[in-house]
């Protein structure tokens, strides 16, 4: 298995490094591939071009951009070789309570009115922080207390839920104001999503912070003893996932104009389906936000073709997960194909 | 294909009307490809009944994968394997198992939650009339097993409660209670002790009286000469040779597998010794080991020897920070430093080649270039929390070919490499922190000869820069042959302290054992 030796080889290094490509083009060949299917059946069934309507793809951008949000944060603590459950209720905890310093004073049933028509960044704040402190007890528990991720963020997950519906006693937040509703008008959720792919893309693929996020992954012990402080770096992945939580419960809030407890509930499941139909490894130390992006869209394409087609709703969830588990099948045998 | 299916041969054997010829397994034009390498090319490899025949390369000279052909893990792309004259084609390691082959890997394959009599029994468990399993008959047929072999084990004892040894004698007994005729043992030393490996001798002289036929890898030249019948060199996938024990050395063989003569084993130079870098003193952890002190200057390298399980490994491992220690101060250049991670180890300029690669040393699934940086990034190659890509690239390059770590690749898997070229980009890793101190455990072990003068060569070369050095080695002439000065450890106390004029394998083995 010996090959040349490094030397002669330099001037290759580039067009080595491009080799890591196709794990993502394969995923985005996988897009392109359902929404042709999409596509033809479109014509043969309903009539009319799935993919010429942007009218359609926008709104289907839209429905995902939440999803997006949380499952960039879902994909770095996947790359530790973590799990985070906590994601939805996350969503719901922040929603309602950002929703509540973001009434305005003509909603005469504001929950501080004293507190009404705030700008905007005061409930944006409090939602990130919010989540940000969620994730940070996540990561506490996992690198302190040693016990799994999946436990620890299944108990943030019950936990945050109740206080999403203790907070209200299940009461809806409205009122909005308009400044508050506007980071949900528009595009700007695609926006937020896209901004954030981007931050954290460049983050773990340039940044120390993204190369430790790697090590622990691939090898906590190797890790530690190359001198990373695995408590540290974990705290602060969660934390990361966390803080995205509460911007995405944020933005559905916005969306809405309004906040409910159920808000977010399973949103845990599709960002984690999002980063794994992208390529991340639930084994650690494989992933990459650029796959997740368009594991997010791919979620989105299935949903909203499933509509356009007009597919019952129940019939939609079936094939769904199908969907997702045949993704992972695929990923499973590629990467069994690349070792043998 | 001309080969009879596995399942007639198995037939055949059951039957007992097993054809008698001269070799009970040979292997002829074996070649076997992956994608972009040649493992295996035009391999010939013949064992004859009743010997033990030793398999030598250099890692990546495939013997791993003629092994794994052997015991139908890999299907040759060409070539024939002939089991009793008789040309078979082996499709999954049951397959093997079934034909009279048995494999004991490196890493042990035992389930840990269930007993020893399960374990060897699974999959041909004795059932009573109701179809469940007869746990009495078990035990009878396991006890019976351990007689023959001469093991001493309870067979009701659940696996995990076993040592490393122990487990080893499970395998090997349920090895042979598939009535094989081949048994393949990879490495099957490379974590015992000398009492430990003598039982084991044993049981495979008994084996081989009885007409079993065993290859054997190994990378201790010692244990052939010891053990082997006849044995097999292959280099660069290619068969060289196959020789008798008796008629050859232990320079031909090693000329044999490198193609080269190594004429250094141990380049130790002279090197001007400098101020005391590292000073332990009364170091405990405790239960594991106590009251240990020692110095090491600028340029030295210290020696540690003693028995597995001496504690050896731990003392470095409370150095460096991974275990800290409960009693005791580490004293850095002079200045008395807590160090309690390895963090703060490395912020004071040590490094720490673990022993165990695989556990504690690469990050598998990533690539040599992530895998050599990880250590430096804490203090260097980093702008605001910015890796600098091209500066960090073009250092572990230089390092990567001053180590000369044969791949084509910086963006290659640390995992696709032979255990000598993993142990080099693990040896860049730390070297690339600049150390001051350098604590290497174990820092040849399974590693074929090639690479370990080269990895000789650098400990001699960084000693000379001034870094002090503490060596951990089961490898006598290593230890013996790189140290300046030798600590022997013995049951988590230290014996005693060899300097380099007086140490000698008896002096070291007297220390290490009373």
């Amino acid at each position: 298995m010996e090959s040349r030796a490094l030397a002669d080889t330099a001037p290759q290094d580039r067009s080595k490094r491009k080799r890591k490509l196709p794990t993502e083009l394969s995923i985005f060949l996988v897009l392109v591939g359902i929404a042709l299917v999409y596509e033809v059946l479109g014509w043969i069934f309903v009539h009319q071009s799935f993919l010429l309507n942007s009218q359609r793809l926008t709104i289907m951008v839209l429905q995902v951009s939440v999803i997006g949000i949380i499952a960039v944060g879902v994909t770095q603590v996947i790359i530790t070789g973590g799990i985070d459950l906590s994601s939805g209720s996350v969503v719901g905890m922040t929603a309602m309570i950002a929703a509540g310093f973001a009434q305005s004073s003509t909603w005469t049933r504001a929950m501080y009115p004293t507190l009404t028509d705030l700008p905007a960044i005061i409930p944006i704040a409090t939602g990130v922080l919010i989540g940000l402190a969620a994730g940070l007890v996540n990561g506490w528990l996992i690198a302190f207390t040693k016990i799994p991720p999946f436990i620890a963020t299944l108990g943030m997950m019950v936990s945050a839920r109740g206080v999403a519906k203790w907070y209200t006693k299940g009461q809806p937040v409205s009122g909005l104001t308009d400044q508050f509703n506007f980071i949900g008008s528009g595009a700007w959720p695609v926006l937020v999503f896209l901004t954030v792919a981007f931050v954290f893309h460049i983050a773990l693929r340039y940044t120390r912070y993204g190369k430790f996020t790697y090590a622990i992954g691939a090898n906590p012990q190797a890790a530690r003893v190359s001198g990373i402080n695995i408590e540290a770096h974990l705290i602060k992945v969660y934390a990361v996932a966390g803080a995205l939580a509460g911007l995405a419960g944020i933005v559905t809030a916005a969306r809405a104009q309004t906040a409910q407890s159920g808000m977010g509930v399973m949103y845990e499941l599709d960002a984690i389906a999002a980063a794994v139909i992208g390529g991340t490894s639930l084994a650690g130390g494989v992933g990459r936000i650029t796959g997740t992006v368009i594991g997010t869209i791919i979620l989105g394409v299935m949903t909203s073709g499933f509509t356009f087609l007009r597919v019952d709703a129940y019939y939609q969830e079936i094939i769904k997960g199908a969907i997702i588990v045949a993704a992972v099948v695929a990923d499973v045998y590629r990467q069994k194909r690349k070792k043998v | 294909m001309s080969s009879i299916s596995p399942s007639t041969m198995a037939a055949v054997r059951r039957s007992g009307a097993v054809p008698n010829a001269e070799y009970l397994l040979a292997v002829e034009g074996i070649r076997k490809e992956f994608p972009g390498v040649v493992a295996l090319d035009d391999v010939l490899f013949r064992l004859r009944r009743g010997t033990v025949h030793a398999l030598m390369g250099e890692n990546g000279a495939g013997k791993s994968t003629l092994m794994k052909i052997l015991a139908g893990i890999y299907t040759p792309d060409q070539g024939e394997v002939a089991l009793r004259g008789v040309p078979i084609r082996l499709l999954s390691p049951l397959d093997a198992l079934e034909n009279g082959i048995a494999m004991i890997h490196q890493e042990l394959n035992l389930m840990p939650f269930m007993t020893v009599a399960e374990n060897i029994w699974i999959r041909r468990e004795p059932t009573n009339r109701f179809g469940f399993v007869d746990h009495k008959e078990m035990h009878r047929m396991t006890s019976e097993l351990f007689e023959r072999l001469k093991i001493d084990l309870d067979p009701e004892v659940e696996v995990r409660h076993l040592s490393v040894a122990s487990r080893q004698m499970v395998e090997i007994a349920k090895a042979v209670s598939y009535e094989s005729d081949v048994l393949i043992m990879d490495e099957p030393t490379s974590a015992l002790t000398e009492t430990e490996v003598g039982h084991l001798f044993a049981i495979i002289r008994d084996l081989r009286a009885h007409g079993i036929g065993i290859v054997y890898i190994t990378h201790k030249m010692s244990e052939l000469f010891e053990i082997a019948d006849e044995f097999s060199v292959f280099r660069d996938g290619k068969y060289i040779g196959t020789h008798a024990a008796a008629d050859v050395t232990r320079d031909d063989i090693i000329r044999m597998m490198v193609g080269r003569e190594i004429t250094q084993m141990f380049p130790k130079e002279e090197v001007p010794i400098g101020e005391v870098a590292l000073s332990v003193k009364n170091l405990s952890l405790k239960g594991v080991f106590e009251d240990v002190s020692f110095d090491i200057r600028a340029g030295e390298i210290l020696g540690v020897a003693g028995l597995v399980g001496s504690g050896r490994s731990n003392v470095a491992e409370t150095v460096f920070g991974v275990t800290p220690a409960t009693s005791g101060t580490i004293q850095l250049y002079g200045k008395q430093v807590d160090v309690s991670t390895p963090t703060v180890a490395i912020k004071n300029h040590m490094a720490f080649l673990t022993e165990d690669r695989k556990d504690t040393g690469c990050l598998l699934i990533l690539d040599i270039l992530q895998n050599m940086q990880v250590a430096v990034l804490h203090d260097r190659f980093v702008k605001g929390g910015f890796v600098q890509e091209r500066a960090i690239e073009v250092a572990c390059e230089e390092m990567a070919k001053r180590l000369r770590v044969k791949t084509p690749s910086l963006f290659e898997r640390i995992e696709n490499l032979s255990g000598g070229n993993q142990q080099k980009v693990l040896i860049g890793r730390w070297l690339l922190t600049n150390p001051r101190i350098l604590i290497l455990d174990e820092p040849t072990r399974g590693i074929d000869v090639g690479a370990k003068a080269e990895i000789h060569r650098i400990v001699t070369e960084f000693a000379k820069a001034g870094v002090a050095v503490l060596m951990i080695s089961s490898e006598m002439p290593e230890v013996l042959g790189m140290s300046d000065r030798i600590m022997v450890m013995h049951e988590g106390k230290v014996t005693g302290f060899l300097d380099r004029s007086e140490a000698t394998q008896v002096k070291v083995m007297e220390l290490a054992s009373r």
